[in-house]
């Protein structure tokens, strides 16, 4: 089987599983949009608070389809001894990786439509102005944070302790970088940390195309910021990469 | 580098192998040789070395140092080519808990370049009844039949098992027995590790009896017993009705003298017997240390022999 066959294969198998398992559906999927509801219904009459939310959800779609996912699943298949059973058999460890990302990116892709379609039909926020510069903002921070979950569940023990680690990371970082508010108006010192965080950018450049549509060149350093997060979780992930579960 | 394999070469070939981990040397300069299509048994207490040499073999470990070929690899490089002929079972491994056997059998048959055919498998590891049930929903021993399904479908010739019934009622270690049988009985290679006796003497060929990172005996089981000692046991049941035994080199001997006694107080000797140091009693007196023989005694009390 060619190496693109076999991928195509796994990824059809982790879709599968996927689907299958409706706890991992409805934390992939129902728990955003039940955010976009929810702050939609309360921020209704403010259409600057709705420009807001919509740019602000889809950036915690990014990160809860791929960081968050991509911790809690490969700590459960590492510790399952999913990943030490897969790592024995001729599939190479290339492909596989690559159909974990691809079933992490269908996600994000799936839910991204789901919260611009519902922003432009319910919130009227209208479709993105900068469709180039939307897909290179999501790739980027695809890659982004893709990476630094995968580094993520490298420092983290087992599965029991796994959504403490990663909602230790995910629910501070969500409120930060101006999911739910604009960022902008926040105190000085938490403006501080947010600038320092890729998903505040990722939502600025997600905004800007959006719904400000800011010409892409006045992001670049946002585009900047969350490459750099990239290359920084990327070295970690690769780095760490362990198979198995930790011994004792 | 070792060249590819002929017939005559052996499957595995361990050469003064050692693996330490930090301070701890868990292999301490293990040699042995596993014939193509032989079932070789590597049995020892707990922490005895075994699933770190299986595991090198299979090119989870890095070796420390020594010679490793495996079908004529080095697996240490875990090569693609040599993942294409071998079958793993570890010791536990989970699994895709939302799909059913069939489904995950016939997924790995995609990895593999000349598989078997998927029903023949499911058949083989006697999963015929739960093929179609959740993996999550399997038992213990439906589980295991799955893992050796798993192992078994890329139609390997070397086929690995780390300890492939512990904790396994005795229904479930009969079935799992049944199908290592098959798999022998197919022609393949198999590495077997146990801490249990009967199944070493149950399954093996060949057994190395491993203690402390160290090979201690090997042979066939019921040569190791022999080999081990020229000794005979000769037991019998005294006046008391207490079985005593006792241990020589002439068994000729002892049974006159022992006969001749009794005849001359007109009693009988009940129970009297012969025996050949078992593999049991090797193990026993091989690994005889402060815990092993507990553990030793416990499982041997279910021997089947």
């Amino acid at each position: 089987m060619t190496a693109l066959g076999l991928t195509w294969r796994q990824y059809r198998l982790e879709r599968k599983m996927f689907w299958r398992n409706p706890s991992a559906a409805f934390f992939n999927f129902v728990l955003p949009l039940l955010f976009l509801a929810l702050f939609g219904a309360i921020f209704s009459g403010s259409q600057q608070d709705l420009d807001v939310i919509v740019p602000g959800i889809a950036g915690m779609s990014i990160m809860t389809t791929t960081f968050v996912a991509l911790a809690m699943n490969l700590v459960f298949l590492r510790e399952q001894g999913v990943l030490k059973r897969l790592r024995g058999t001729p599939l190479p460890s290339g492909n596989y990786l690559a159909a974990l990302a691809g079933h992490a990116v269908t996600n994000t892709a799936i839910q991204l439509t789901i919260v611009i379609g519902t922003g432009a039909l319910l919130f009227g926020v209208g479709l993105p102005h900068d469709w180039l510069m939307l897909a290179t903002f999501v790739a980027a921070g695809v890659v982004c944070l893709a990476a630094l979950g995968v580094a993520l569940s490298h420092a983290i023990p087992n599965f029991d302790s796994a959504p403490a680690y990663v909602n230790a990371i995910f629910l501070p970082v969500i409120v930060l970088s101006g999911v739910f508010y604009d960022a902008e108006n926040a105190p000085t010192f938490l403006r501080d940390i947010a600038q320092a965080l890729p998903l505040t950018h990722l939502i600025d450049g997600l905004s800007a195309a959006m719904v400000t549509g800011a010409p892409f060149a006045h992001h670049l350093d946002d585009l900047a910021v969350v490459l750099i997060w990239a290359a920084f979780g990327i070295v970690l992930a690769v780095r760490g990469f362990s198979w198995e579960a930790r011994r004792g | 580098m070792i060249r590819a394999v002929d017939s005559a070469a052996p499957a595995i070939l361990v050469r003064d192998l050692h693996k330490s981990y930090g301070a701890v040397h868990a292999v301490q300069g293990i040699d042995f040789e596993v014939a193509a299509g032989e079932v070789f048994g590597l049995l020892g207490p707990n922490g005895a070395g075994k699933t770190t040499t299986v595991e090198v073999l299979e090119g989870y470990r890095l070796r420390t140092s020594g010679i490793v070929s495996v079908l004529g690899h080095d697996p240490g490089g875990r090569p693609r080519a040599l993942r294409e002929r071998v079958g793993i079972v570890l010791q536990s491994s989970g699994i895709y808990r939302h799909a059913t056997p069939r489904e995950l059998v016939a997924h790995w048959a995609g990895f593999y370049p000349s598989p078997r055919d998927v029903d023949e498998v499911i058949g083989l590891a006697g999963l015929g009844e739960c093929q179609d049930v959740l993996t999550r929903k399997l038992s213990g021993g439906q589980s295991r039949r799955l893992d050796f399904a798993l192992a078994l479908v890329g139609d390997p010739e070397l086929i690995f098992l780390d300890e492939p019934t512990t904790g396994f009622d005795p229904a479930a270690r009969r079935a799992a027995w049944d199908v290592i049988r098959t798999l022998a009985e197919l022609g393949k290679t198999v590495l077997l590790t146990t801490h249990y006796l009967d199944e070493a003497q149950a399954l093996c060929d060949r057994v190395a009896i491993v203690k402390d990172g160290r090979i201690l005996a090997v042979g066939a089981p019921a040569q190791l017993g022999v080999g081990a000692s020229s000794r005979y046991r000769v037991a019998w049941r005294d006046e008391s009705g207490e079985l005593v035994s006792r241990e020589t080199d002439d068994p000729t001997a002892l049974l006159h003298q022992l006969t001749s006694a009794a005849l001359a107080r007109g009693v009988g000797l009940a129970d009297l017997s012969v025996s050949r140091p078992s593999l049991e009693d090797v193990y026993l007196e091989l690994t005889a240390e402060a815990g092993v023989e507990a553990a030793g005694r416990a499982d041997a009390g279910k021997a089947s022999r």
